[in-house]
């Protein structure tokens, strides 16, 4: 990568100079009005640096969203009315993997995997008994869910119905980006183009059908595998465009989707870029938006969910994590997101215990009422150090949308390759810094020749008994249905799969025949087939 | 001494469905640097895939990287499968979150060593170097003064 601006240096400086930001800015010993390039307007005023509201969280505080689902259905039903009835306000479903991955709890491929990461959902009875006695009228769900993403909103919305919520009152987010599981996680299912055409027939129709849902959150995983924080949002941003112009495509206006997509980034320790990155983020995307021919301010506006947590936490000495989130929960607060997931302290451990998820609540609680951070928008608004890194964040950041869209935009940098080799090689050299001790982690590699210990936490038990349980109960689910009902339903989702029309009604036909997240994922792929991902070395 | 001509070649292995694999990535990386031949099974391996490959690579080594919490089944079915291919003496090792009371359980299914997420990658790398000899030994390609003919 080329220098501009105060963008990053080439790669190793960046990580070794202690005066460098995680994105390699030079930080000045202290900073003054000659460091100002701009004054931003208020919050709420476009291209809202300092917030997408003008009175911020006097209006509403963000949503405090745990990530909750673990082994059965049942189980989860029952952590989710612990957090409501402890003050969290919106509902965080983790699914695992081979429901992420569209398999069924008895796939041989499944074995050992079942409620292990989240909750196992094989057909629509499972969903039924996750939001039981949860009325879907009255909280928001956020599912971390993608490849079979429009499968597991189309249980949800068929849930709510039985509940008698029609499908204009539930809100919440379905995951939804594709890209970001072939850049940076690995749950991919379907080649990029069938993907991205799968991820727009939910968006489409949602648009029109379910008013207070968002149909897609762009999501930054590519931080947590290795990519600095400008990287970070440049990514994020660009796979923003890529489904953007998809839509566009479509004839959809940026005014009709601008308004529904959001986006989900990682924060970390390094507070004051994290700050300022989301600052020059906002402005970035809303300038976008605008050039893209937005009209109302709404759809302009970057709305932005986080995990403080993730990569920055450590196995060592775990209690210091309780630490690492509450100031990337502050530095989050300072910034004007909507929707805090903090971590829990044991994450880098094992699915946290309700203890440790309930202090991770307490921290966001604590922020929000004990300090004044939710009384004054963009509390750091105007300091000289945190105008000029906005700045030079937006110049970072720009660098590297610019070089991905030489380079053939999000989809391209994807299919070759070269974004996922981009992170692979981030993530070398930050463990080759921190392994010489040029990236200080406290409890791990400082103080020096520490005596490594393993710490003694509590640790939630997951037993086989779980997945037993789910695979009896989805054979009761096979037995029951009608099977003619299921085969007609499958064959027309093969059919929709082949023509060009939108997926989505043929998908719910399905889930409330009770087909499977497994068949309805299987008859998609004889037509679509399976992502290969490109060689990195 | 321990400089050679010989090339230790270890098999990388991301077993199970989950897809975070940037600890593996920086594995590979660290051992391509440290002058291994590096064979990465990709996403989602099988267990039998996995064997089968270490067999026919003959590789010296193999390394699984697990954070999914399936580290028990899927060691346990690995040693199985080699055993299928007479292939115990390959030594397996494995990085990733495994919690500490189940570390009897991997040693019990043949796993010679465990990583964590904050091994300093230099014990990782020193560590293939030393599973590997004797290994490399058998195979007639053990370590050899420097000068010495290839």
């Amino acid at each position: 990568m080329k220098k501009r601006g105060s963008g990053p240096e080439p790669r190793s400086t960046a990580a070794v100079d202690p005066y460098r930001t995680r994105s390699g800015i030079p930080l000045e010993p202290y900073y003054g009005p000659e460091h100002l390039r701009s004054h931003p307007p208020p919050p709420g005023v476009f291209p809202y640096t300092r917030g997408i509201h003008r009175d911020m969280y006097r209006g509403k505080v963000w949503t405090m969203r745990q990530y909750a689902g673990f082994g059965t259905p049942v189980q989860t039903n029952e952590r989710f009315r612990f957090l409501l009835g402890e003050g969290q306000t919106g509902l965080s479903l983790a699914l695992d993997l081979p429901t992420q991955l569209g398999l069924d709890s008895d796939d041989p491929l499944a074995l050992g995997e079942v409620g292990k990461v989240g909750v196992a959902v094989d057909s629509l009875a499972d969903m039924e008994t996750i939001f039981r006695g949860i009325p879907l009228d009255r909280v928001s769900t956020s599912m971390t869910i993608n490849g079979t993403a429009a499968i597991l909103l189309a249980m949800y919305e068929a849930v709510a119905r039985k509940q008698g919520v029609p499908a204009d009152r539930i809100s919440g987010t379905v995951q939804n980006d594709p890209l970001k599981e072939i850049g940076a996680r690995g749950a991919w299912i379907f080649p990029l183009d069938p993907s991205m055409r799968l991820a727009m027939d939910l968006v489409e129709d949602t648009l029109s059908r379910l008013p207070r849902f968002n149909p897609i959150s762009i999501a930054s995983h590519y931080r947590d595998a290795g990519a600095n924080p400008a990287e970070e949002m440049a990514y994020t941003l660009s796979a923003g465009i890529a489904y953007a112009r998809a839509l566009m495509s479509r004839g959809i206006s940026p005014d009709d989707f601008g308004t529904r997509l959001s986006f989900f980034f990682y924060t970390y320790t390094n507070f004051f870029e994290e700050v300022a990155k989301y600052r020059a983020g906002r402005r970035i995307w809303a300038t976008w938006m605008k050039e893209a021919g937005a009209t109302q301010e709404n759809a302009m506006r970057m709305r932005a969910a986080c995990v403080c947590g993730g990569h920055s936490l450590t196995r060592a000495e775990p209690l210091n994590n309780l630490a690492r989130i509450t100031i990337e929960a502050f530095a989050v607060a300072c910034a004007g997101l909507q929707s805090v997931f903090t971590a829990a302290y044991d994450e880098a451990y094992a699915i946290p215990t309700e203890l440790s998820a309930k202090t991770s609540l307490r921290v966001q609680q604590i922020l929000a009422l004990e300090t004044e951070v939710a009384k004054v928008a963009d509390p750091l608004g105007g300091s000289y150090f945190v105008e000029s890194l906005t700045d030079s964040m937006e110049d970072a950041i720009r660098a590297v949308m610019e070089e991905i869209e030489k380079r053939g935009g999000m989809v391209e940098v994807l299919r070759t390759g070269w974004l996922q080799r981009q992170i692979a090689q981030r993530a070398y050299e930050h463990q080759r810094a921190v392994d010489e001790g040029q990236i200080p982690v406290v409890g791990v590699n400082w103080p020096k020749d520490l005596p490594r210990e393993e710490a003694p936490v509590e640790v939630q038990p997951l037993s086989e008994e779980a997945a037993e349980e789910q695979r009896r109960s989805l054979e009761r689910v096979r037995r029951e249905r009608d099977p003619a009902q299921v085969e007609k339903a499958l064959a027309r989702v093969a059919d929709e799969a082949r023509g060009e029309g939108n997926l989505m009604p043929a998908i719910r036909e399905a889930v409330l025949a009770y087909a499977t997240v497994g068949e309805i994922t299987s008859a998609l792929r004889r037509v679509f087939g399976t992502y290969e991902p490109p060689s990195l070395f | 001494m321990r400089v050679t001509g010989y090339k230790p070649r270890i098999l990388l292995g991301k077993a199970g469905l989950d897809g975070h694999d940037r600890g593996i990535k920086v594995i590979a990386a660290a051992l391509r640097d440290a002058s291994m031949e590096v064979i990465y099974t990709g996403l989602r391996a099988t267990v039998p895939s996995i064997a089968a490959a270490a067999v026919q690579e003959s590789v010296d080594a193999i390394g699984l990287s697990i954070l999914s919490g399936a580290h028990v089944s899927i060691c346990r079915e690995l040693r199985k499968e080699l055993e299928k291919r007479n292939a115990l003496d390959i030594p397996v090792v494995v990085g990733g979150i495994i919690p500490a009371a189940d570390w009897p359980l991997l040693a019990e299914a043949g796993v010679r060593k465990i990583f964590g997420p904050e091994s300093p990658l230099d014990e990782v790398v020193e560590y293939f170097r030393w599973v590997v000899e004797p290994r490399a030994w058998a195979n007639g390609n053990g370590p050899r003064p420097v000068g010495e003919g290839v």
